[in-house]
């Protein structure tokens, strides 16, 4: 794998916070599938199994005042920066406890105090918002980054290209990460882009570095997200990273990802970020007892939230009539 | 019921669900005339993820059915180029929700190119496209935004809500010289993953035949109330007027089947007949169709109505993701009921 950056010693806290961090996105989404099964999640849902090791790298590395921006496959992302999963669960569920009360929902999830300033549902779209957040730090000298991730195939619209000109030319503190996962919804990526790298193979012609990284590596991509945050933050301008990954389930709901061949998906579940960062640390001296307590003690707080989710009622009609205006009302008349 | 141009000779039918009279529709024309190609994203191995294209990939071939990148700008104006150079595509944009990132494309270009041109270019094409919510998929998936399409000139549009119509009116459409906006609901599609609609499932003549765009339906006949509406809300419309019926109250619901060209005489003919008048729209409220259909009394006769009409249509909110808080969002047959119990009252 090509990196461009210089490797900083990864602490052994990180690297079991990182690991905890992976649980958690794991065990919740586990949770999340067979919730959706039973029929609790009725919405939609995408997954990010199999991708956790980016969310945690970035999640570990970023500043407690930079923004994330995600899209539809955001559970990790929003974990990941410290959001409660309670609230999180009980979104999911379409409850009053929900972490925006119902209305959102899978694929809008935002918590502005943690920095999660949302998940957009519309390829491309929030590319250029986070440009526009990158833009307010740099013009604030606030010192924060904007952390957009988005998908391969989300490298085939406008808002792609137009969005990583303008962080260039204005040299913004915005960090791009494409998580290849191969698949565009049901269609491979290779089938529909000119190049073989959609993102990496596209960042010269920004003036960007070709970056990619093995996205199941989580100290690796831990490294390159604190390369390059620091970067944005000493002036440098945007970066894009290309993050090479797999997503265990498919693109959402029940769907078994059947357009994808048996050989391809088995050796990718060979690389599950999971195993092999575990099997890492013990190999670095970690415990075995010391990772199994990571795991219990995650697993009981997926059934804590899971609990505290389902004893939450669902939001009351009226609700739907609250905050359309930042008045907080709803009618266009008044 | 609803009425079906087809040739005299004998007709067979089978049921059909609202999505298989679609692809049936499709690939006839497909047989038919070479310059008919599908495109969009999977429509291809994936038969469309609402399954509008299922099987059209294994009978026509990647030449015919193309699966595009996520680049809706670049594969709608591929449509309206190929269009006016004499094809014929018919481009699946996913959700109607994601027309924002080819506005440009669809109502600047596709629709008006044939006026600028002083009528020397023709750009008959397919913009077909899932509406519709109902099954918690929030804000940027929820929408219908059909009265969008029809405010701005240049775009038929059509809305179909029965399986025989879904064959008829996308003949229609593929057929038709200018550009054709086919919105099909995904609760009407007859698929298994939704929630079951029976008028999902209906009778479709095995034969190709054109439903013509612009004739509304009436789906039921009624004295007491005129029930104005489309698509999915037809279901629902249909469902309520059987159980109103038990309280002696005979609604006649008109099924749109498009809204432009509007079909001006069969609302004002029922109206006429009943003098009540009840507007059922997934759209949001505020500017849309049932503010069109009002206009269309006003204007015409005011006096037609013998008490204030009802509309049950979205509020001007976002389309909300918990189930609770969307069902009270949405035209659902508990609010029909209610406004028609009011205009009856
Ligand atoms: C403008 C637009 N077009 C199409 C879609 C439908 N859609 C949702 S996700 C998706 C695939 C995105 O693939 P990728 O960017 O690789 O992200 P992944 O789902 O793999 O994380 C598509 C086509 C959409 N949401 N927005
Ligand atoms: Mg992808």
């Amino acid at each position: 794998m090509t990196q461009t950056t210089t490797p900083q010693l990864v602490e052994t806290d990180v690297r079991l916070r990182l690991f905890e961090r992976m649980v958690i996105l794991r065990r919740f989404e586990k949770r999340v599938y067979d919730l959706f099964l039973q029929g609790f999640v009725k919405g939609t849902s995408h997954l990010s199994i199999g991708q956790e090791a980016i969310a945690a790298g970035f999640g570990e590395a970023m500043r407690s005042d930079d923004w994330t921006f995600a899209t539809y496959r955001g559970h990790a992302h929003t974990l990941s920066r410290g959001v409660d999963m309670a609230p999180v669960m009980a979104e999911l569920m379409g409850r009053a406890g929900g972490l925006m009360a119902g209305k959102g929902g899978s694929m809008h999830l935002t918590s502005v105090e943690h920095g999660m300033m949302g998940s957009y549902a519309i390829v491309g779209a929030h590319l250029p918002i986070a440009v526009g957040a990158a833009f307010s730090a740099k013009y604030r000298k606030s010192g924060q980054v904007a952390v957009c991730f988005f998908g391969d195939g989300t490298t085939n619209i406008g808002a792609f290209h137009e969005a990583l000109n303008f962080a260039a030319v204005y040299r913004l503190p915005v960090v791009f990460v494409c998580e290849n996962n191969l698949y565009m919804e049901y269609t491979a990526i290779h089938d529909v882009t000119a190049v073989e790298h959609p993102a990496a193979d596209r960042a010269a012609a920004y003036g960007l570095e070709r970056i990619i990284v093995d996205g199941n590596d989580v100290s690796e991509m831990y490294r390159i997200a604190q390369a390059r945050l620091t970067r944005a933050r000493d002036g440098y301008g945007p970066s894009l990273i290309e993050a090479l990954t797999y997503r265990h389930n498919g693109h959402s709901r029940a769907d078994p990802g059947k357009y994808r061949p048996d050989a391809e998906v088995a050796a990718w579940m060979e690389r599950d970020p999971i195993p092999a960062y575990r099997e890492r640390l013990e190999r670095e001296g970690v415990t075995t007892q010391a990772l199994d307590a990571i795991e219990e003690r995650v697993s009981i707080a997926v059934d804590r939230a899971t609990e505290s989710a389902k004893a939450s009622p669902p939001p009351p009609a009226e609700a739907a009539y609250r905050d359309v205006w930042s008045d907080g009302g709803w009618q266009w008349r008044s | 019921m609803v009425k079906i141009e087809t040739s005299p000779q004998q007709v067979t039918s089978r049921k059909l669900t609202v999505s298989k009279a679609m692809v049936e529709g499709i690939a006839q024309e497909m047989e038919r005339d070479p310059s008919v190609i599908v495109l969009g994203e999977d429509v291809g191995a994936y038969g469309g993820i609402f399954s509008s294209t299922t099987g059209l990939l294994e009978r026509f071939g990647p030449g015919r059915i193309l699966d595009t990148p996520i680049s809706e700008t670049a594969f709608i104006g591929l449509g309206t180029g190929a269009a006016v150079e004499g094809m014929r595509p018919i481009v699946e944009l996913m959700f109607v929700d994601f027309f924002g990132v080819a506005m440009d494309q669809i109502y600047n270009h596709m629709a008006k190119i044939h006026y600028e041109s002083g009528g020397n270019v023709l750009v008959p094409m397919v913009l077909m496209t899932a509406v519709g919510g109902g099954y918690s998929d929030g804000a940027q998936h929820s929408q219908c935004l059909w009265g969008t399409f029809a405010h701005l000139p240049g775009m038929k549009v059509v809305v179909p809500s029965s399986p025989a119509d879904a064959k008829g009116l996308m003949i229609s459409a593929i057929r038709d010289e200018n550009p054709v906006v086919y919105m099909f609901h995904k609760g009407v599609m007859g698929l298994p993953w939704m929630t079951k609609s029976t008028h999902a499932l209906g009778d479709v003549p095995e034969e190709s035949y054109t439903v013509p765009i612009g004739k509304a339906a009436i789906t039921r006949s009624g004295t007491d109330v005129t029930v104005v509406t489309l698509s999915l809300s037809v279901h629902h419309s249909l469902d309520v007027a059987d159980e109103l019926a038990k309280e002696g109250i005979e609604c006649e619901v008109v099924d749109l089947r498009s809204l432009v060209p509007l079909d001006r005489a069969t609302v004002l003919e029922s109206v006429a007949k009943t003098g009540r008048l009840v507007v059922v729209d997934e759209d949001y409220q505020s500017f849309g169709l049932s503010g069109e259909i009002a206009a269309i009394i006003a204007e015409e006769d005011p006096r037609l109505l013998r008490c204030p009409m009802k509309r049950v249509c979205v509020p001007d909110t976002p389309i909300p993701y918990a189930r609770s808080l969307e069902q009270a969002t949405l035209p659902t047959p508990t609010r029909i009921a209610a406004a028609i119990r009011d205009v009856m009252a």
